[in-house]
């Protein structure tokens, strides 16, 4: 019913996104390119895209606990006649500013400002809009005393029952939990230029290549920009950037965000609340595929002789696909470099 | 004439890694038999080395209690991810080195005849990374605790999630947590337990949103790694910075308790914390129930007998009648009438 009433997928008449040229032929630096424009000092952030989108707006501060993150901007905004709330990453627009909001990786007290706004609108009836640009939470020592990964688990199960309409678009860079942490939504949807990943392409790079160099290469392999989110289902929809990128035309940006977000909201707002977190909770509950085999049984090892008995256990271990438990390598618990991010 | 002893100094190369295993913690080489006997933790400095999930099962559960559920599951490569190494191939490599089918398994069983859903991570998996089969089984343990109605136990032991997965693996975190909130929502207990490491996006979502968070000595438990942390404020990071110890200190861990101690410390807090409309368990009800059982009476006799000497901590000797038959007490507890009534998990 959401996917019908929001029209899923890529508007008619999509034109593939402009590259530069010399990356046409190589898709690795046609990703990169990508990679590139998402983090582009000049793109629109949250406060730049609600000045171009929206009729009006007023910041509202502060955790209620700790402090204000300018990481994270949130407050009341309006398009036309429809009231709601909006959470986003703020990135600075120069060094000064940068420094100022964290490069835009929220400390925990952004994401705990983000759920009180939430919470608010839950409270008055009001949808929720999240803009998502982020490298990432801040992975700095304060961060980790104040809990930023409690905060973004909280946040995460805030959004996932929010009694609320949830429109999320990722406008830049998509980081991990940072960005999932406000970005769990009814309708997601890209910019063209967008980037999502688990990971940062130069985290995974010298995790899994063991140099930052292949930055690259890592960005291909997690299929990390917004065509291929749509692909994995994990976007809903791309809304196309103007010119060369949404950083060369601010307004324009905007203009071409509003009636999408618009009508995400009016779509929304026609679909009773409990079907809605209904359908929220089934779109999470869906992602990511496996395979379900029924575990064979080992067949009896009670065979006649020693060599039968042998064959037996030998059968065994090999219907099964995969060594019995007790040939596990010794050490191999603590050898290992965690390999999850 | 003298006589020549043949040397059996040890020589450090020459240790057989399936022998002996060098504790990250104090250096000592630990024969690996030994090392079995005290749950992998280090019998000079105390170190809780990485365990795997059989073992734990062996050593926190009920004997033959686990039933394990979605045995089945395995990843998939969504994304046709190469690194160094196909997807594919590293789960082979993984699955050959470990036994196992994916970084979990997950199951029914009894604690000290507690039923729970437990879910159990295991590190020489892939690093315990979670995709979608971790992720699913997380989903599903705890989909099958509202069901049911038996409080949910997960034991982490995962550097985050699996890169090889991309979004994929980060959904997995929306997925889990969204499924914990249903629980919570039911008033459905839900105790985590962190070990060595748990880190990144295990960290980020089920794990830190326990009703009651229990973590193991000096695990490494944090959002981003160290070196991150370290790279990022270009400076040193104070010392203890991620462990167990630390979280405490900060207020996100409830209590860090021994190894040894795991199985008796679960069993306790979750006579405390009962799913909502499930009767409260009633400490003098213990011997009427099993009298209605001769068998289940007799060999809590004998483990009164046999368990009360070496029974220094009070709630051991307290505990010994409801432990002494995991699958009679576990019935109890089912059809137990509902004269407590319900408490507040």
């Amino acid at each position: 019913m959401v996917d019908r009433l929001l029209g899923r997928g890529r508007e008619p008449g999509h034109q593939a996104a402009p590259v530069p040229e010399a990356a046409a032929e190589d898709p690795r630096a046609a990703v990169w390119s990508r990679v590139q424009l998402a983090r582009n000092i000049r793109r629109p952030r949250t406060l730049e895209l609600l000045d171009a989108m929206t009729d009006e707006f007023i910041e509202l501060h502060g955790d209620r606990l700790f402090a204000d993150d300018a990481a994270i901007v949130a407050g009341l905004t309006r398009i036309d006649g429809v009231r709601f709330v909006v959470v986003g990453h703020q990135k600075g627009a120069d060094t000064d500013e940068n420094i100022r909001r964290n490069f835009g990786m929220p400390n925990p007290e952004g994401y705990r400002k983000g759920m009180r706004v939430m919470e608010l609108a839950e409270r008055y009836g009001l949808p929720v809009l999240t803009l998502i640009d982020t490298p990432g939470a801040f992975p700095g020592p304060g961060a980790e005393e104040r809990g930023v990964a409690e905060a973004i688990a909280r946040s995460i199960g805030l959004m996932s029952r929010l009694r609320t309409p949830i429109v999320t678009v990722i406008t830049g860079e998509g980081g991990s939990g940072g960005a999932l942490a406000i970005a769990v939504g009814d309708v997601v949807i890209a910019f063209e230029n967008a980037v999502y990943s688990v990971i940062s392409p130069e985290g995974c790079a010298s995790i899994l290549w063991r140099t930052a160099d292949e930055a690259a290469t890592a960005a291909l392999a997690m299929r990390m920009s917004a065509a291929d989110q749509l692909a994995l289902g994990v976007v809903d929809r791309i809304v196309d950037e103007p010119g060369e990128g949404a950083h060369t035309d601010h307004v324009e940006t905007g203009r071409r965000l509003r009636p999408v977000v618009a009508e995400a909201l009016a779509a929304l707002a026609a679909i009773p609340v409990d079907e809605l977190v209904e359908a929220r909770y089934q779109r999470y509950r869906a992602f990511g595929p496996y395979t379900e085999a029924p575990r064979p049984t080992p067949p009896s090892v009670e065979r006649g002789g020693i060599a039968g008995r042998l064959r037996g256990i030998l059968d065994a271990g090999r219907s099964l696909g995969v060594p019995v438990a007790g040939e596990r390598k010794r050490g191999a618990e603590d050898a290992q470099e965690p390999e999850g991010v | 004439m003298p006589l020549k002893f043949p040397s059996f100094r040890p020589r450090r190369e020459e240790y057989p890694a399936d022998l002996w295993t060098k504790c990250p913690g104090c250096g000592d080489q630990l024969f690996n038999k030994q090392l079995d006997k005290t749950l992998r933790v280090c019998p000079s400095c105390g170190h809780h080395l990485r365990m795997s999930a059989q073992a734990r099962i062996d050593h926190l559960l009920d004997p033959g209690s686990f039933q394990e559920r979605d045995g089945g599951l395995t990843s998939v490569d969504p994304l046709g991810f190469v690194d160094q190494k196909p997807y594919p191939d590293r789960i082979v490599a993984a699955q050959v080195a470990t036994g196992l089918r994916d970084a979990a398994v997950w199951g029914f069983a009894t604690i000290e005849g507690t039923r729970v859903a437990i879910v159990l991570m295991d590190f020489g998996f892939m690093g315990g990374s979670m995709g979608a089969v971790v992720g699913e089984k997380v989903a599903r343990a705890a989909e099958a605790a509202l069901a049911e109605r038996v409080p949910l136990v997960i034991l982490s032991a995962s550097g985050g999630a699996r890169m090889q997965e991309g979004t994929l693996s980060l959904m997995q975190l929306a997925k889990t947590v969204a499924a914990l909130e249903r629980l919570r929502e039911a008033r459905v207990p839900f105790i985590s337990v962190m070990s060595d490491p748990t880190t990144g996006g295990v960290f980020a979502s089920y794990a830190a949103l326990g009703d009651i968070n229990l973590a193991e000595p000096n695990a490494l438990i944090g959002f981003a790694g160290a070196r991150v942390s370290a790279g990022t404020i270009a400076a040193e990071l104070p010392p203890g910075f991620q462990r167990a110890e630390f979280l405490l200190d900060h207020g996100f861990v409830d209590r860090i308790v021994t190894r040894s101690e795991l199985r008796s410390e679960l069993a306790a807090l979750l006579r405390f914390v009962r799913p909502a409309g499930v009767a409260a368990p009633d400490d003098n009800e213990a011997d009427e129930s099993l009298l209605s059982r001769p068998m289940s009476l007799l060999s809590a006799l004998a483990d009164r007998m046999i368990g009360e000497e070496p029974a220094p901590p009070a709630q051991a000797a307290a505990e010994a009648p409801a432990s002494a038959d995991p699958a009679a007490s576990g019935d109890r507890i089912a059809s137990a009438p509902a004269e407590g009534g319900p408490r507040d998990g």
